[in-house]
């Protein structure tokens, strides 16, 4: 699987998903900085972690407006699949290849911690090592976490099976108006989607930073294990 | 050409720093203070002639970037 890695000024978590990446598949991933015009040859293009431009005017609003986002729109377009963690998601929202929007977290505060998501969508190349119903642990370190849309839209994306991940306790009750389970308060507890072809996929949570048991085990590895094959298929 | 774009939350979305703002002028005494809503004011010297085209500017500038219109509303006024 050849993965390409965008990098925009103020990504810092794009080292943990080559990292991630390098391990699951064997192979490094590219890093394409953001001023790029042209993506090389990918089967999947990430946009990573981090606080790009500073999280100037609202978070991913400026990234989505980088020169190389005009050939990540394309390469989707085309059926390319992309994944967007935490900032990625916000800037995927903020370019309108994912619907939606990341407001301030619910209780204002920036939050590193654990949490646990409930796969609500398997069978996408994200979520095909998942079956619907199983919980695993990620990490989140986010301080624009909560997840809004109009009620129409929330709607749609449940009709056609989009909501990919919702934050949910350890056995997987899913509370939204609980903080200790859906801590970021988002709309219907939703931590992650996925376009109309399921190919775009972001989420707030951090996966990549759960694929070694060396730093603390492996819940995220079955994302990027499922991308893997369904890539090289 | 000077224009002012405001941009706030949409009523009805959540905003948490309105509401901690509010917190805080009630512990400071503003007794009985209502809603309280956090927004940004972008001040633009745009390349416009008569306000009426400024502010058109202003309004495709804040369409394309300014604001997000799932979350937020703008309004957009000539300043000189």
């Amino acid at each position: 699987m050849k993965a390409g890695i965008v990098v925009f000024p103020g990504t810092n978590r794009e080292r943990d998903m080559a990292q991630a990446l390098r391990l699951t598949s064997g192979v490094a991933p590219q890093m394409i900085w953001h001023r790029e015009t042209s993506l090389p040859s990918l089967d999947l293009v990430v946009l990573p972690g981090g606080f790009s431009h500073g999280d100037y005017l609202r978070s991913g609003a400026m990234a989505a407006h980088s020169p190389i986002m005009a050939e990540v729109r394309r390469f989707a377009e085309r059926g390319g699949y992309v994944l967007g963690v935490c900032n990625g998601f916000q800037i995927l929202t903020e370019a309108h290849l994912l619907p939606g929007a990341l407001l301030r977290n619910a209780g204002m505060r920036f939050l590193s911690q654990d949490c646990h998501l409930k796969v609500e969508r398997d069978g996408l190349a994200f979520t095909r090592r998942w079956t619907s119903g199983a919980v695993f642990r990620a990490p989140m370190a986010h301080g624009d976490g909560n997840y809004t849309a109009s009620e129409d839209t929330l709607d749609r994306l449940e009709g056609e099976g989009r909501v990919v991940f919702r934050y949910a306790t350890a056995d997987g009750a899913v509370l939204p108006q609980d903080r200790t389970c859906n801590p970021n308060g988002s709309a219907r507890a939703i931590a992650g989607i996925a376009s109309e072809n399921g190919r775009v996929c972001g989420l707030m949570p951090h996966p990549e930073n759960l694929v070694d048991p060396a730093i603390g085990g492996t819940d995220g590895a079955p994302l990027f294990t499922g991308l893997i094959e369904a890539l090289a298929a | 050409m000077k224009v002012r774009v405001t941009v706030m939350l949409k009523e009805g979305v959540l905003d948490p720093q309105g509401k901690a703002i509010g917190h805080a002028l009630g512990t400071l005494g503003f007794a009985e203070l209502g809603e309280v809503r956090c927004g940004k004011v972008i001040d633009l010297d745009v390349p416009a002639n008569d306000a009426g085209a400024a502010v058109t500017q202003g309004e495709a500038m804040a369409r394309a970037l300014l604001a997000n219109d799932v979350i937020e509303d703008f309004s957009v006024e000539a300043l000189s």
